[in-house]
């Protein structure tokens, strides 16, 4: 009786895998680039958006729901190696369950070069008429044709003014810091991020493909691990407010200089322009909300409260002329003009080369 | 009594080594303050914004369905197999089969899974994760079930067949009652590792689905938060209730097995 | 009663669920990585090649350091702890053996990060210290910290089996130790010791197969900078998306624990046999 049971539990299981596995391969064959409906009734449709801890208001879902019609279930990645990870995992074709993905610009480029994205149907955008006009000829999606921008900025030197004898000015200040700094300093691993520091010091492009460029990163890096606290991505602002640490490589908008004593700086030798982006993944059955997802997302009233929320500077002109002007008084980094922002050189995706970096960043977190 | 200060010293050392991380985080837990590092007066307010936070309570609901499921399917597999194998002390399939889940590392087991459920196409949700911990579940269920089954005395299945009954029967009324102990620490245990699995859970869930360790990593990876000291002590007050009753229900299942029997 | 019917559901579940995801595993790292992850279709051995590189051979040494440091340690405190709790009075070895367990119920990544708390800078050792006069010391995100959190995390895996072949001991045997002339050192390095050789073994084992892969706690209290094993292969499958590679990877770390497994089988069987 029991061994029934069992036997009908295992075969369950290797049934549902087997229709799960069919199921896959039924939506691959009639795959490509599907007209959309405009009429689609989005209130049957539901998303799961998958975005950084911390990066959009907690009550999102909520304002959806009420405003939209859509129900919203929000995942969390921690970094965008994660999410290309779980979005790669099945190759093209595959579903990761995922209909809305937010991912750095450069990260988009490869996805779409994977075939994994929806292309953008600007119709059913009509809010991408808010964006900056240099938000719409950004180097890895010129014209916005795979993805949106969310958020922009740049990435510089996070410090607190009480615990470093001198301002820092230059990306040698966090690569060879004062015997005073020693261990109270974070850098970022996320493979291009943790590369830039080094290639601009050298004067290299943050985009180069030169092995002799990386070597010679990689040598300055190492030197550089000999004085870290700690690689951190995700909490270098939470350890600068502790006194943990002094200084940090951070971006922009997560240096929490709503604390008076801590000050963010682009350094001399210049830095790089990221965009992070809502790209709509090509497996979606729910296409249409995603679109009507990030419309609402453009809109000026939400896209500044998002900003106001997280802090960081927004591609979208409407959105900023928008944003209280007390919440721009207390965050330096949130009144850096767009053009200044183009001083920095846009991270592009290379192809190939990827490997590179991604070999680089291995060495050096694992060497000594 | 030289000797016996020596000797101790190390126990009590360990016991402190044990429970001094215990202590600051069940002390820690009724600090008003957000900061780890210092007591600000007491205060039940972690424990408040712990029964408000909605992806804490997603990922507890998460591990309970899993591990209940887990535990479920391995307890059947796992009886089924030990049974399977009899008094037969020396199934050497059988104990490679439930060795090797525990000498696996779970790191393997994990990329070994993700790249099957890529090769399957098998969408990740928390089905994807029940059906792993059901692996290691049904080798320690096994296991367990074959430890009692080789200290039950043969002689009264065989009395039972010489009474003439059937196997059926003889299986129910007198193998069944004798394994009760083992399967219900079988089902205990596979439920507990389960509940506390990480590695496995990491690779296997769905971005959207995360098990409460899942979501306990990536809230420790964006900094400290006082919550997790109220959610350990939680846990650990409710591992204690466990463990006590186990305790309980052991002594009385093997009190009553016997009996059961005779 | 026949045995296929209820041995057949078990044995193909774990056949499919574990046998075949291995057995991809071993494949898998034969074969070329896909650029955007997966695998190509071509036969390589350069996985195991790149195996061969100090960079990577620096990294399964270092973590063959780390995981037998704990180990070694983790001896060291669990032995004189076994053996005192197996010398106490039946009903207080089930409370010292619970308490022993009971921490090990909170939960694995909660333990982990209360050791953050206990460890940083500011934290909980550096008052200690500093009340009474010492310090501070920069513990958190150091080898030592990982050390630390691994011992913390294993040592009830080490003290358990030490203790079960502790209590199986005779204590007539020590009796007739002490009887023979022998003092408690040399009836314990000549009795207590060889007799508990396979609970060592065991707990040896039960330590360092986990440490040896673990990533949680080099990323969590190493800060990220001294990579072990387990987190280069986790890298492979999560950042870099280098299957291949990761699979090959993953296979050395079974390499190493099998020939662990072995030697541990084969001394166990040398010393049940004297």
């Amino acid at each position: 009786m029991r061994g029934m049971r069992a036997v009908g539990a295992v075969a369950t299981g290797l049934a549902l895998l087997l229709l799960a596995g069919c199921g896959e391969q039924g939506s691959q064959s009639n795959g490509g680039p599907d007209a959309l409906d405009p009429k689609a009734d989005i209130t049957e449709q539901s998303l799961t958006v998958s975005i950084w801890d911390g990066y959009s208001p907690e009550d999102l879902p909520e304002r959806v729901k009420n405003d939209l019609g859509v129900p919203v279930k929000i995942a969390h990645h921690a970094t965008n190696e994660e999410i290309m990870a779980k979005l790669t995992a099945g190759g093209a074709g595959s579903d990761s369950g995922i209909d809305v993905a937010f991912v750095s610009g450069q990260y988009a480029q490869a996805l779409n070069e994977a075939g994994l994205l929806e292309p953008i149907h600007a119709d059913l955008i009509p809010n991408l008429k808010n964006l900056y006009p240099e938000a719409q000829q950004l180097a890895y999606d010129k014209d916005n044709t795979f993805s949106v921008p969310y958020t922009w900025g740049t990435t510089g030197i996070c410090y607190r003014t009480d615990l470093v004898e001198q301002a820092p000015t230059s990306w040698n200040d966090i690569l060879k810091p004062p015997a005073a700094l020693k261990k109270k300093v974070t850098m970022m691993t996320t493979e291009r991020w943790l590369a830039l520091p080094a290639l601009k010091v050298l004067g290299h492009s943050v985009n180069t493909t030169s092995d002799k460029e990386l070597t010679d990163a990689r040598a300055l890096l190492l030197d550089a691990k000999k004085n870290l606290l700690a690689y951190d991505d995700t909490t270098f602002g939470d350890r600068l407010t502790k006194g943990e640490s002094a200084m940090a490589e951070a971006w922009d908008g997560w240096c929490p200089t709503s604390d008076p004593k801590i000050k963010f700086t682009v350094p001399k030798e210049g830095s790089d322009l990221w965009v992070d982006t809502m790209v709509v993944l090509k497996s979606s059955k729910n296409k249409e909300a995603a679109h009507a997802l990030i419309n609402y997302i453009l809109d000026p009233e939400i896209h500044s409260w998002a900003a106001e929320n997280i802090l960081y500077k927004v591609p979208n002109k409407a959105a900023m002329e928008q944003l209280d002007p007390k919440v721009l008084e207390a965050n330096a980094p949130l009144r850096m003009t767009p053009a200044e922002l183009l001083k920095g050189e846009s991270i592009v995706d290379v192809g190939d080369s990827a490997m590179k970096y991604t070999r680089l960043s291995t060495e050096v977190t694992a060497g000594s | 009594m030289r000797h016996r200060l020596l000797v101790k010293m190390p126990f009590w050392l360990t016991y402190v080594f044990l429970y001094a991380p215990v202590v600051v985080l069940v002390a820690m837990s009724f600090s008003a303050g957000r900061s780890p590092y210092a007591f600000e007066g007491f205060s039940l307010r972690w424990y408040g914004e712990l029964a408000g936070d909605d992806e804490i309570l997603h990922g507890l609901v998460n591990t309970l369905i899993v591990a209940a499921g887990s535990a479920a399917l391995s307890t059947v597999l796992g009886t089924l197999l030990a049974v399977g194998a009899g008094h037969d002390r020396r199934s050497r399939l059988l104990d490679a089969v439930t060795l090797l889940p525990a000498v696996v590392p779970d790191l393997l087991l994990a990329i070994g899974l993700l790249v099957f459920y890529a090769a399957v196409q098998l969408t990740l949700g928390l089905h994807s994760v029940l059906l792993a911990h059901t692996v290691f579940g049904t080798a320690f269920v096994a296991a367990l079930v074959r430890t009692r089954l080789a200290h039950t005395d043969p002689s009264l299945e065989e009395a039972s067949r010489d009474l003439g009954a059937t196997p059926l029967t003889t299986f129910v009324r007198i193998t069944l009652p004798s394994l009760v102990p083992g399967v219900a620490a079988g089902a205990l245990l596979a439920f507990t590792l389960s509940v506390d699995e990480f590695v496995i859970a990491f690779f296997t869930a769905a971005p959207t689905e995360p098990t409460l360790p899942v979501v306990v990593y990536s809230m420790v990876r964006f900094g400290v938060t006082p919550e997790i000291n109220a959610l350990a002590t939680l846990l650990l007050a409710v591992s204690f209730t466990a463990v006590v009753a186990a305790q309980r229900l052991t002594r009385t299942t093997t009190r009553g097995a016997p009996e059961a029997i005779g | 009663m026949k045995r296929w019917p209820l041995t057949g559901p078990g044995l193909t579940y774990l056949t499919v669920f574990m046998v075949i995801p291995l057995g991809l595993v071993l494949s898998y790292a034969f074969l070329r990585r896909g650029r955007f992850g997966g695998v190509v279709d071509e036969p390589t051995t350069e996985n195991f090649t790149r195996l061969a590189d100090p960079l990577y051979a620096d990294v399964v040494l270092h973590s063959t350091w780390i995981a037998a440091l704990t180990t070694v340690l983790a001896l060291l405190i669990g032995y004189p702890t076994a053996y005192v709790i197996a010398g106490l009075p039946r009903r207080r070895q089930t409370i010292a053996l619970i308490a022993v367990v009971l921490p090990f119920w909170t939960s694995f990544l909660i333990r982990v990060y209360a050791w953050i708390v206990l460890l940083s800078g500011p934290g909980w050792l550096n008052k200690a210290l500093r009340a009474i006069g010492l310090g501070p010391v920069d513990v958190l995100y150091t080898d030592a910290a990982v050390v630390t959190g691994l011992l913390y995390a294993y040592l009830p895996l080490m003290i358990l089996p030490l203790y079960a072949s502790l209590v199986r001991l005779d204590p007539q045997l020590r009796e007739a130790a002490a009887n023979l002339g022998a003092g408690p050192w040399t009836s314990f390095r000549t009795v207590t010791l060889p007799l508990t050789v396979p609970g060592i073994l065991t707990g040896c084992l039960f330590v360092f197969v986990p440490s040896f892969g673990n990533f949680v706690i080099p990323e969590l209290l190493g800060g990220g900078r001294s990579v072990l094993v387990g987190n280069l292969i986790r890298d492979q499958f999560l950042k870099a998306r280098d299957w291949p590679f990761g699979s090959a990877l993953a296979l050395a770390l079974l390499a190493v624990l099998m020939v662990l497994l072995l030697a541990q089988a084969w001394a166990a069987r040398r010393y049940a046999t004297r």
